[in-house]
């Protein structure tokens, strides 16, 4: 049995997590980023813990930020892609997940087309579950290197001006995103077609703009979700051309505010698509500033999820624990 | 067969607007008498129900039996079993079987299977579509031959609104309703709750209100069109309350039914992506909850009907997106409508019963509803003092699956007679 740290068993989401468990993550994480910058990339925190990814959806930063984030920490590794293997053969999540725990491991990292797949399996097997992004529900884990990023380019949260542009109603990133950044006081807000925006929204809490130019006059950090081009298919929007037209990030749109907007993106990006290649690359983009936190708060996740302590994450990142 | 005397009970019976204290006399399988000081009969069964209610035996437009085709989830035989525990002496089997219970052969299959069972009866719908394909009318006049009491796709709607009109003219040939599943299926695609904002925070797609509302205002605008009877099953929203209680006003041959989850809960029981409380129509808001409860009252809404969808137990031990819609209800019905409505304050006893068994029998003309003289001798008594916890492994019904697990109720059948023979009896274990 796994006992729950001070951040729980599993970590399935931000929405029910507290301020206080979120800044420790993002605090767990500050150390872990030097790690990563060494020439020896590795610490001995999760020796001989063993870590399945499993993955029903394809991924690739995802998956390999996971997966750096294990190897960095010394924990063994297996990775498990729905195709090809049981799961595509008609077995059910809870038979895959009882036949892991049987080979006794200490942690789940899954991700799932289906939302709340990561909280079924947490409250079925022992082992520490952690959200890799379920259906539409969340991705904490991109909640949180978004909030780290954001932390590290502001120095604050608090009273900042975020928002998430584009395909809202589809994203577990937005999700995650307007958890973490309303409970840590930012002031957040939504940007899209009222047909990518989900029903309710408004009573989370945040603010909705129709156009993207107001947008980009209130925020501080735009957050560009990815369209994912079978929307049009599905008939949500009429066009892509279209959509980059009304709500495409542009520097000439940029150009009218007077402040210098932090742009993100969660990957991966369809240029000139819903980001303007000159913004993704331009001087305010941190989108591959993302990237590389994506792994130091991984390690962290993974590392508080064994029972680790925050105040030793120094000491374990020297190796001295 | 041994006349039973129900000596000293409370007597609804609100076909007749009786509510007091009396006898029962049931004999040759009809109700002989009921009044006060009742002899009994030589070789009767005299059982004294002081401080229980006595009653027409409840009836239930809306259960699903797995037989033919997954008789693991339920059969005839054990969803009359667990009918007659939940104090139904009537049940109305939807035709969405395997095959589909489409034709005469198919509805005398059920009728033979309801008489072997011998417990609840158990009256066929037939399809109102070849398969429930919706493109050609079933066989409605051999089926209603054959003993169904009315057609429906339910499960699915009737998406044609051409079948429509056909369905609803072609049964008035036989004066049966046609009983709709209201759904927009373009609208509601994919969808696996309520629409709205706990779909929103889970992540999951949702089902607008406005799915059914279409098709309510669709199949009433027909009901008119044709002067056929429109049954509108399991209503969920308040905006279809509305309409069809404009659709009343206009003297329109439209009834209605709500189960008992529709009246008690709400998205909410969604949360942690419990797989009990997916059903559909899928659980609304607390304003839908009250606009339904409102409805039942006032009689724009006429019955309770538990839409009763038994599924294996590992099928519902899924995620959310993939785990069947639906719930076991038979067993707790009048429980679950007694604690929330009646000791809620919304409804008196006798209205809940005119709801769960008088008017569901006029809806399909079926007979039972009524305590009348020389009427079936299908009765129930209840005990209205019975507090119990909701324990599934206890349920009569091959499946688990219910949201109500652990609750605690009040409210029982303790006495279940079916055209006078005792088809459960909760003091004396269960009756064969």
């Amino acid at each position: 049995m796994t006992a729950s740290s001070i951040v729980g068993k599993d970590l399935t989401g931000l929405e029910h997590m507290t301020p206080e468990q979120i800044r420790l993550i993002l605090d767990t994480a500050e150390p872990f980023k030097e790690v990563s910058e060494r020439l020896i990339k590795k610490v001995p925190a999760l020796r001989g813990k063993t870590i399945v990814n499993l993955f029903f959806e394809a991924s690739t930063r995802t998956r390999v930020s996971f997966e750096f984030a294990e190897k960095r920490l010394s924990a063994d590794t297996v990775n498990v892609a729905a195709t090809g293997s049981s799961v595509s053969k008609g077995e059910t999540l809870v038979d895959t997940a009882r036949n892991l725990e049987a080979m006794r491991i200490d942690m789940v990292v899954i991700r799932h087309p289906s939302s709340g797949a990561a909280e079924f399996l947490g409250n079925r097997i022992d082992s520490n579950v952690i959200n890799a992004g379920d259906g539409q529900h969340e991705h904490p884990t991109q909640g949180l290197l978004d909030l780290l990023t954001i932390r590290d380019k502001h120095g604050k949260i608090e009273g900042l001006k975020v928002c998430l542009v584009g395909d809202v109603l589809h994203s577990r990133v937005a999700r995650s995103n307007l958890w973490g950044l309303t409970k840590l006081g930012a002031e957040v807000a939504v940007c899209g077609p009222w047909t990518l925006l989900p029903r309710g929204i408004t009573e989370l809490g945040v603010k909705v703009f129709g156009r993207i130019e107001e947008a980009i006059e209130w925020a501080d950090v735009l957050n560009v979700l990815r369209l994912q081009l079978e929307r049009m298919e599905k008939g949500f929007i009429p066009s892509v051309r279209e959509y980059y037209r009304v709500f495409g990030v542009t520097p000439e749109r940029l150009e009218r505010s007077p402040k210098a907007i932090t742009i993100m993106h969660p990957g991966p990006m369809n240029r000139g698509v819903e980001i303007d290649s000159r913004v993704a690359d331009g001087p305010h983009s941190v989108i591959l500033d993302q990237v590389t936190n994506g792994v130091a708060v991984r390690m962290a996740v993974l590392y508080l999820l064994a029972g680790g302590r925050a105040e030793l994450a120094d000491a374990a990142k020297r190796g001295s624990e | 067969m041994r006349p039973i005397l129900l000596q000293g009970g409370r007597v609804i019976d609100p076909s007749r607007d009786v509510d007091g204290a009396a006898d029962v006399l049931i004999q040759d399988g009809k109700i002989a008498s009921v009044g006060r000081g009742l002899t009994a009969p030589d070789g009767a069964i005299v059982r004294n129900v002081k401080g229980k209610v006595v009653t027409p035996g409840l009836v239930d437009l809306h259960v699903h039996l797995r037989e033919p085709g997954n008789e693991d989830e339920e059969t005839v035989a054990s969803g009359a079993r667990a009918a007659a525990a939940g104090g139904f002496t009537a049940i109305c089997a939807m035709p969405n079987t395997d095959p589909v219970t489409d034709n005469q052969a198919a509805v005398g299959f059920i009728v033979r299977q309801s008489g072997r069972a011998g417990l609840a009866r158990v009256h066929p719908i037939g399809a109102v579509s070849i398969g429930q394909k919706g493109e050609r009318l079933a066989e409605f006049g051999e089926m209603v031959s054959a003993g169904a009491v009315a057609v429906s796709d339910d499960g699915k709607p009737v998406v044609s609104s051409h079948l429509m009109r056909t369905a609803l003219e072609y049964a008035r040939t036989f004066n049966i309703p046609v009983a709709d599943h209201c759904e927009d299926p373009a609208l509601a695609a994919g969808g696996v709750m309520h629409e709205g904002l706990v779909s929103t925070r889970l992540g999951l797609k949702g089902i607008p209100a406005a799915a059914e509302e279409i098709m309510v205002a669709r199949d009433v605008l027909l009901a008119e069109l044709t002067g056929g009877h429109v049954h509108l099953c399991h209503m969920s929203a308040r905006g279809s309350v509305a309409i069809i209680r404009e659709a009343k006003e206009r003297g329109i041959r439209v009834t209605a039914e709500v189960t008992p989850h529709h009246l008690t809960l709400t998205d909410y029981a969604c949360e942690e992506y419990d797989t009990h409380a997916k059903m559909n129509p899928p659980l609304r808001e607390a304003a839908d909850v009250a606009a339904l409860r409102g409805a039942l009252k006032d009689g724009v809404i006429d019955c309770i009907a538990s839409d009763h969808a038994p599924h294996a137990y590992d099928e519902k031990e899924a995620a959310f997106d993939d785990a069947p819609f639906g719930i076991v209800g038979l067993e707790t019905a009048f429980a679950v409508a007694y604690s929330e409505l009646v000791q809620g304050g919304v409804l008196s006893l006798p209205e809940l019963l005119r709801r769960m068994s008088t008017e569901p029998a006029r809806i399909f003309g079926l007979p039972g509803g009524t305590l009348a003289p020389g009427a079936p001798g299908d009765v129930c008594v209840l005990d209205v003092n019975g507090v119990w916890i909701v324990d599934p492994t206890r349920f009569h019904s091959k499946s688990r699956n219910t949201p109500f697990a652990g609750r605690t109720v009040t409210g029982r059948a303790a006495l279940t007679v079916v055209a006078g023979k005792v088809v459960h009896d909760a003091g004396a274990g269960a009756a064969r």
